[in-house]
Order: structure tokens, then C-alpha cells, then sequence
């Protein structure tokens, strides 16, 4: 495996670390991180600075019993939280998309499957699965569009792309992406639905794209 | 073995053979012997290891006292009601001692730590999903801890809390609005006169050793 070269852009993790990305976003960059120790720093230390707005945070008084309820439930059972861990190419953060399950593919035509994860009202998120030397089909977006490669390589003219890479792109970028000879690429692939996001969304490409 | 002791090494009783040697500079930090059974980490991680290591409920008490109330005003701040922000910080506090197995002092401070879990707790409650987060690192708690790295954090995070100390108030306002979710980090680069670049600046320099750091573990 060779190293990721193309990381998460700070602008976007910071909004990351702030939660205030879409989900389908917010997947791929957790994703990102649980492949990459370089943005996980990159995110710990956007932790330490919020952890700094909470220590200087004003003091709220709290009803009488909170504390005491809380000492209370120190030793109460709790159900565990369903963990999702990585399984093969899939990090632990797709796995929970995925429930556990492997994906579902349904074909796309050419040897291209695609496995839909979520879709909602500000995004949609979805694994891609590209036969070596074929081009990704149907590429036009609206706006923010995150890449990460889970398996194989791509390329377009922007660079080479490999497991653990994240590509960011927006409506001005023409690209053709093509999977590179080898294995099978296959992607997590997070964009915004054109109807409700587009207003948000330069917001945010802004400091990514200087547009 | 030698090679890792000799900075630490002091002028030494000559009465003393190699064995007590090595005992003695295990008790040393960097500054040199440390009667203490903690060495000197800021209260907050004296208090979250206690918690971690020893289910300590008399230093989770003084966790809670100290972030509590500042959790409720965090979290009202962010836009969650009265009624709802007790219910938050309940359930961030029974996360810090539930969850203290993942506190690593090494590559994260305690306020940091309880951030991001308020964070999360406050956005699974506004959305259907779970908010995705990043696979835990395995913390190998059989590791020795390295008490000079764990107090060299805490005094880079120290010299990020005087920048940010030293900000305007409106200027700081901003930046705590960023970090409540109420503005894209493009609205605060819009704010002219921010010295986010200081600020940026300093969390790089906390970064070249986090980074160096997590290397290891993967």
C-alpha cells in the first residue's frame, strides 16, 4: 500500500470537527481519518482547540440532583453500542453504513456497480465499484463531490489517486476519472443533492476551491 | 538501554550499583526525581487518568464539577434548550466514565476529549444517523506512559490557550462560535483582522508531535 498523498482539506475538516457537514460528507472523512494518522492528528489537534472554547466556556448552574443522578448511574448496566469494525477494505465508519453487511451492488452498465448507502435531503453517499481501465460514468455534479478510494487506483488530471486518497471536487472541475489497470477500483463516493444543498455548499467550497 | 537512560542521568551517589540505577531513572522525568505517585500533568488529567485507570468516582466528582456547568452553557449556547442541555450533559459525563479506556493523555487533553463527545451527542440528537465518526485507535494500556510527552502536550496546549487568551473578545467570540457548529470556518476567515494564522500556527506545532506519535501506532 503506498502512502496517502491527497488528504482531507483543513477547511473541510475543521467544518468536520465542528459537525457541520452533511452526513454522507461527514461518513467520508471519518472514513478518511480511520485510514490516515496525518489527518487524525490534523483533527485531534481542532479537538484541543474546541476543548479550549469548553474550558472557557461560562458556568450554568445545574438543578440540584444532576450530580448525584449521575453518580447514581455510574454502575448501571449498560447495553454495549453496536461497534462496527473495519472488514477488509471497508473502515469501521462504512461498515456501520453498510450495517454489517456487504454492499449491494446493482450494475450500472460497462462492469460498473454502485451500492447506494444513503441518500437524503442534503446528501447521498454511495460505493462505487470501477473495473480496471474504465472510466467512472454519469460524472457530472452539481456541487461538492468527495472521493476516497478504498481498493485499486484512479486517475484524472488532477493526479493519481490511491487506497486511503481523498479527491475533492466541485462543479468546476471536469474531470474523467478512470480506474487504473490492476484491481478493480472501488470508491466511496459522497455528493450533495443538487435541490436543497446548493445554497450551502459554496459556503463551503469557498476556502477549498478560492472560487 | 544505556543509550535511552543517560540524559536522564543525574550526578549519582556512588554508592549506588547499576540495578537501583535503572529503578531511579524509571521515577525520573525529565526534571528529574518525582516523589509524587503522578508527576506534574495539569488537574483535569491527574483526574481523567484516576477515572481511567482506578474508576475513580471522588476525581469523576471533581470532573464533574469543574465541566458541568460548563457543558450546560456549551451546549445551550449551541443552540439546545434548557431542559434538554441537563439531559446532554448527563449523558456526556456517563460517556467520560464509561468510555475512559479510550482517553489517551499521549495525543489528547481531557477538555478535548469531552468536546468531542458533547459534539457528537449533540448532533445524534438532531439527525437520524448516528454521526460517523473515525475507528478508535487500539490503546495499548500495557504501555508504559511517557510523562515527559504527556506534559509537553500540555504545555503546547497551555501556549494555544494564551493566543487564544490574548484574541480580542469579539475575535474569540468567533472562533467559539466555529467550534459550537454556529458558523462555517469560511465565515470566520471572512472576519477581517482574525489571527486564525496565529492560531493555526500553533495547533501545527501541536501537530508535528501528534502526528509523530500516531505513527506508531498503526
Amino acid at each position: 500500500m503506498t502512502a496517502i498523498t491527497h488528504h482531507v482539506p483543513d477547511a473541510l475538516l475543521a467544518n468536520y470537527a465542528a459537525g457541520n457537514l452533511p452526513y454522507a460528507f461527514s461518513l467520508v472523512v471519518a472514513a478518511h481519518i480511520s485510514l490516515c494518522t496525518e489527518c487524525r492528528a490534523q483533527l485531534e489537534a481542532h479537538h484541543v482547540v474546541g476543548g479550549l472554547m469548553l474550558e472557557n466556556a461560562s458556568k450554568e448552574d445545574l438543578s440540584a440532583d444532576l450530580k448525584n443522578n449521575v453518580l447514581a448511574q455510574l454502575d448501571d448496566a449498560v447495553a454495549p453500542q453496536e461497534h462496527y469494525r473495519r472488514s477488509g477494505i471497508y473502515p469501521g465508519p462504512v461498515m456501520e453504513a453498510l450495517k454489517g453487511k456487504p454492499p449491494r451492488w446493482k450494475s450500472l452498465g460497462l462492469g460498473v456497480r454502485q451500492s447506494i448507502l444513503s441518500a437524503d435531503h442534503d446528501s447521498s453517499l454511495r460505493l462505487l465499484y470501477i473495473p480496471a481501465g474504465t472510466a467512472v460514468p454519469d460524472h457530472s455534479h452539481n456541487g461538492l463531490e468527495l472521493t476516497l478510494v478504498l481498493q485499486g487506483s484512479f486517475s484524472d488530471d488532477t493526479g493519481r489517486f490511491g487506497v486511503g486518497d481523498l479527491e475533492v471536487a466541485d462543479q468546476h472541475l471536469e474531470h474523467t476519472p478512470t480506474a487504473d489497470p490492476g484491481d478493480a477500483c472501488i470508491c466511496l463516493a459522497a455528493t450533495d443533492s443538487p435541490l436543497r444543498f446548493r445554497s450551502i455548499v459554496p459556503r463551503l467550497l469557498q476556502p477549498l476551491f478560492r472560487i | 538501554m544505556l543509550d535511552t537512560l543517560a540524559p536522564l542521568e543525574k550526578p549519582v551517589n556512588p554508592g549506588l550499583r547499576s540495578g537501583q540505577m535503572s529503578v531511579l531513572a524509571g521515577l525520573m522525568d525529565g526534571d528529574g526525581l518525582n516523589e509524587a505517585e503522578t508527576p506534574e500533568f495539569n488537574d483535569q488529567t491527574i483526574w481523567m487518568l484516576a477515572v481511567r485507570d482506578k474508576r475513580d468516582r471522588s476525581a469523576f466528582a471533581l470532573l464533574f464539577d469543574y465541566f458541568a456547568p460548563r457543558l450546560k452553557a456549551f451546549v445551550i449556547r449551541s443552540g439546545t434548550s434548557a431542559g434538554q442541555a441537563e439531559e446532554i450533559v448527563q449523558d456526556v459525563m456517563l460517556t467520560v466514565w464509561r468510555k475512559a479506556a479510550l482517553f489517551d493523555p499521549h495525543r489528547s487533553q481531557t477538555s478535548a476529549w469531552i468536546y468531542q463527545i458533547a459534539r457528537n451527542r449533540q448532533i445524534d440528537l438532531f439527525r437520524k444517523n448516528r454521526r460517523p465518526v473515525p475507528e478508535e485507535l487500539d490503546l495499548d494500556l500495557s504501555d508504559e506512559p511517557d510523562p515527559s510527552q504527556i506534559i509537553a502536550m500540555e504545555q503546547e496546549v497551555g501556549q494555544l490557550k494564551d493566543a487564544l487568551a490574548r484574541l480580542k473578545p469579539n475575535q474569540r467570540e468567533i472562533i467559539e462560535q466555529a467550534y459550537l457548529g454556529e458558523l462555517t470556518h469560511q465565515e470566520i476567515s471572512t472576519q477581517t483582522g482574525l489571527p486564525l494564522g496565529t492560531i493555526k500556527s500553533r495547533i501545527r506545532l501541536g501537530l508535528e508531535r501528534l502526528r509523530h506519535d500516531l505513527k506508531g501506532m498503526r
